[in-house]
């Protein structure tokens, strides 16, 4: 499985760099989001998978899953949705105050850099 | 602190009180304030005289930064008080000079002098220290009042092209002169001169050896004006003249000359030192004292004389070098040499002050220095026109005058070169007597220029600024005294030889123990082959200056191209160019351009690190199961992905997104993470709204297209997802050591009262993280509610619509 997942992550890597290489904004947003989509599965791969139990001590188990890398995971989400929330809205402000997607319009011109 | 220190330290001190007395007493020219200074300096320093005559020297030492090594330490030996005497003599007469020169009501005088203060401290403080670092220290605060001198006028672009120029190759060599300290430093161990010089006999044959030498004499050249550094003294002529006569002749440019005297005893003995000293003095000397028949601004032609004079100065070090190289030193044969050096030293220092002085007369009385305007002014400036005549023809080398003896001298040390029995001497050494002749005519020949042209000929009014007149007598004073020092040391030589020059040669070149130096200098040496060199110089120097106007035009075959202004000018124009073209190729203002810098760079290193480095590994040893419906999941992150590259409309990409975002989530079920899947669903589905907000506020004129194929970006974005899956991949064959969840798992009840594991590690554990993680998220809904509100700049919306 963690043979399969490596893949996964790299497929997921792959699309999300080409995403940030397009000139599209939107694109570039997107890509990131692939781009968390996968450094959290990364991260989930690494810690070892189907290891015993869910992490609750309720279950009782002899063996339950790595609880550590879940939790660094939990607080990856939360701060990459603050970071791409945010990201968003300047992208939206973006649009309204220049009129553009295009990251080659958005270089700055002769004299303005 | 001693009262040497106090002494070095003190024009530093009246600088800072220069600008008070400037604005408190403006009815008195400033310069007064400033006079008596260098003129107690100069007695301070004369009572040491009778120490360093019985070639004994004085140490003092001040603890400065002692972990570093680096010491105050002050060392009055010969050498270092002949160049004292030499900066805060000519000091008190170059400022008693410029009393007359500067107008108190015209010019900003407290600059001026708190300049000049800075210049003579750290001209003291580089010749009287003996600590490495300090050394270095004053040496930059002379470039860096050097500077400032010459941008005095900083309204005239000249002026601060000059100013711009001497400082960027002075610290060139001034950086350079660090790097062989450190050399030495690492070498030696220490700081300071003194110890380096008992060690020198051991870093001989150290590797570090020769680049400590080169970088050193790097240092001294550029400062010295040597060949091909000299390009920086004629342009620094732009300073006011007193700041010429006393920086740009007598003081600042030995700066050069004292380091490579005073790092004699350390190198000498190799034969490099001799030849790149050796060489490139004599080189300097025929090039400045070529170049100076071709000028015709009279401080042009002095600043050329001056490389000239200082390229024979260190072509005698050089030669005086051979002394510590090929014998023990008792043996005066080559120290004849050192001793040239160390009475031409103080003969250029007091004719050419004088000289530049007269050109400062001249120009001040008549408005102008050009040769071509000047003439036929001995009737109206008797006394100026004496003491140039008694400039020129010391520095011409004519007796009575003091530049006769050196001159002599000069000759009887080229002469002996020829005895040198290495490198092959009998072809190349007959060069130095043969090259120091002919420089020697022409130095002949410029000087006879400059005094002629300007004092007899046509008389010119018509081209004049001014009615010419004889200087005030403030103004002549300090040229007679020089002048008078030219006439003194030239009848009577042997009044300096064993107070000065003696001594100074003891620090150059350290005598056996119990060896006392005893120069005696003589008018008459009998027939000797320098006699006949001297009466050639003059014969043919006459014949040549007379003939003047029909080869003058011998310069002008020299191409212009060729000339080292040019190369200095173009280099640093394609410096600038080429820098500034080089960066606009690679800063192009595009974000994907720098994105596949940093992807590259990243492919790059980590590839090279996996296969370079034999890193790969893979073991299937320790995975886990796969189901059906895993792959099944695993595929429909795969095509989404996928998909989402060759989406024509961005909506499909965004509900594409979603997708793999609640995949991910189902993962999260699958692998037993039942918060991570909860907090999954809920921030994809929020997520995801939030791109449609954005995709509905797109600009809707444009067509939507698919994103148009690019070989690189493809090349790259498969790179990176290949490197991923490697590195994966690898760390995951290459667990060392398990898991520490055991202690959460033991301990989550026992100790912290909770059975979801995730949750207490998030708030009890590691609490500090969620601590930040909540306040990530308030700032960034602090920064979208102000990017909202806040709209600076008014009304100007979409300018580029």
């Amino acid at each position: 499985m963690e043979i399969l997942m490596a893949f996964i992550i790299g497929i997921l890597f792959m699309s999300a760099t080409y995403l940030m290489l397009s000139k599209s904004l939107l694109r570039i947003i997107i890509g990131t989001g692939l781009l968390s989509h996968g450094a959290h599965l990364l991260l989930l791969t690494m810690g070892g998978l189907k290891r015993g139990a869910a992490p609750l001590l309720g279950e009782h188990a002899p063996s339950y899953t790595d609880p550590l890398p879940q939790a660094l995971i939990l607080t990856a989400i939360v701060i990459s949705f603050g970071v791409t929330a945010f990201f968003l809205v300047l992208a939206y402000r973006t649009y309204q105050e220049l009129g553009t997607d295009n990251m080659d319009r958005l270089r700055g011109n002769e004299g303005n850099d | 602190m001693s009262l040497l220190h106090l002494a070095i330290i003190s024009p530093f001190l009246l600088a800072i009180l220069v600008p008070f007395a400037y604005k408190l007493f403006r009815q008195i020219h400033t310069g007064w304030f400033i006079l008596p200074l260098p003129i107690l300096l100069f007695s301070y320093f004369i009572s040491y005289l009778s120490i360093t005559s019985n070639q004994q020297s004085v140490t003092k030492s001040f603890s400065w930064i002692p972990t570093l090594g680096i010491d105050f330490t002050a060392k009055v030996d010969g050498l270092g008080l002949l160049f004292a005497l030499l900066i805060t003599g000519i000091g008190s007469l170059v400022v008693f000079y410029s009393i007359y020169y500067l107008d108190k009501n015209k010019e900003k005088l407290n600059t001026f002098y708190v300049y000049l203060l800075l210049f003579m401290g750290a001209m003291l403080g580089v010749v009287l220290s003996d600590n490495l670092l300090v050394l270095y220290t004053f040496w930059e605060f002379t470039s860096f009042s050097s500077f400032l001198l010459i941008g005095y006028w900083y309204h005239r672009e000249k002026s601060r092209y000059g100013a711009q120029k001497s400082m960027i190759i002075t610290v060139f060599g001034g950086l350079s002169m660090l790097a062989g300290i450190i050399l030495l430093y690492i070498m030696t161990g220490t700081f300071s001169i003194t110890e380096i010089i008992a060690q020198s006999d051991e870093i001989f044959a150290n590797p570090l050896f020769v680049p400590a030498l080169l970088c050193i004499l790097l240092g001294a050249f550029t400062k010295s004006a040597q060949f091909p550094f000299h390009i920086w003294l004629p342009d620094a002529m732009e300073a006011p003249t007193p700041v010429s006569a006393y920086l740009h002749s007598a003081t600042m440019v030995k700066a050069g000359i004292y380091l490579v005297a005073r790092m004699s005893p350390v190198f000498a003995e190799h034969s490099l030192w001799l030849w790149l000293v050796a060489g490139f003095g004599i080189v300097t000397l025929f090039w400045g004292s070529f170049s100076a028949v071709k000028q015709t601004d009279l401080k042009s032609i002095l600043a050329f004389s001056t490389v000239s004079q200082l390229g024979m100065i260190m072509s005698l070090l050089g030669i005086g070098a051979a002394a510590l190289h090929f014998e023990t030193v008792k043996d005066s044969y080559f120290t004849v040499a050192t001793t040239a050096a160390v009475f031409h030293l103080i003969n250029h220092a007091t004719f050419k002050g004088s000289l530049f002085m007269v050109a400062g007369i001249v120009d001040h009385e008549t408005g102008t220095r050009d040769i071509r305007k000047l003439g036929g002014l001995m009737n109206f400036m008797p006394i100026t026109f004496t003491l140039a005549i008694i400039g020129t023809f010391a520095m011409a080398g004519l007796p009575p005058f003091n530049g006769f003896l050196s001159k002599e001298m000069f000759f009887t040390g080229m002469v002996r070169v020829l005895d040198m029995d290495i490198f092959n001497l009998d072809t190349w050494g007959i060069l130095f007597p043969v090259i120091a002749w002919v420089a020697s005519v022409f130095t002949f020949i410029y000087s006879m220029v400059l005094v002629f042209r300007t004092f007899t000929g046509k008389f010119q009014p018509e081209k004049l600024e001014k009615k010419p007149h004889e200087a005030p007598i403030g103004m002549l004073i300090s040229p007679i005294v020089l002048a008078s020092l030219v006439i003194i040391i030239g009848f009577f030589p042997n009044i300096i030889s064993n107070t000065l020059i003696s001594p100074a040669q003891a620090a150059i070149m350290p005598p056996a123990e119990g060896y006392l130096y005893d120069t005696h200098i003589y008018f008459w040496h009998g027939f000797t082959p320098e006699l006949f060199m001297t009466l050639g110089v003059i014969t043919l120097g006459i014949l040549l200056f007379a003939t003047l106007p029909k080869w003058r035009s011998v310069y002008g075959l020299f191409p212009k191209k060729l000339t080292l202004n040019r190369f200095y000018d173009g280099g640093l124009e394609i410096a600038q160019r080429g820098s500034m073209n080089f960066t606009k190729i690679y800063m192009n203002g595009s974000i994907r351009n720098y994105l596949i810098y940093i992807f590259t760079f990243f492919i790059v290193i980590l590839g090279f690190a996996l296969f370079a480095k034999d890193a790969f590994t893979f073991d299937a040893s320790n995975i886990s199961t796969i189901h059906f419906f895993e792959v099944l999941l695993a595929l429909v992150i795969a095509v989404g992905s996928i998909t989402i590259l060759f989406a024509k409309s961005r909506l499909t990409s965004i509900i594409l997104l979603g997708a793999v975002g609640y995949t991910v989530a189902l993962f999260f079920v699958i692998f037993r993470a039942p918060d991570l899947a909860l907090t999954q669903l809920v921030i994809e589905t929020i997520s995801v709204s939030l791109f449609l907000l954005c995709f509905y506020h797109l600009p809707k004129k444009r067509n939507e297209e698919r994103m148009t194929f690019k070989m690189v970006n493809a090349v790259i974005s498969v790179g990176v997802g290949a490197i991923v899956t490697l590195i994966a991949l690898s760390a995951h064959s290459n667990k060392l050591f398990g898991s520490i969840s055991q202690y959460y798992v033991e301990n989550t009840y026992e100790k912290a009262a909770g059975k979801n594991m995730v949750n207490v590690i998030l708030v009890d554990f590691r609490g500090f993280d969620t601590m930040f993680e909540i306040a990530v998220l308030g700032i960034a809904a602090l920064g979208i509610f102000s990017m909202i509100k806040l709209r600076m700049g008014g009304g100007k919306k979409n300018e580029n619509k």
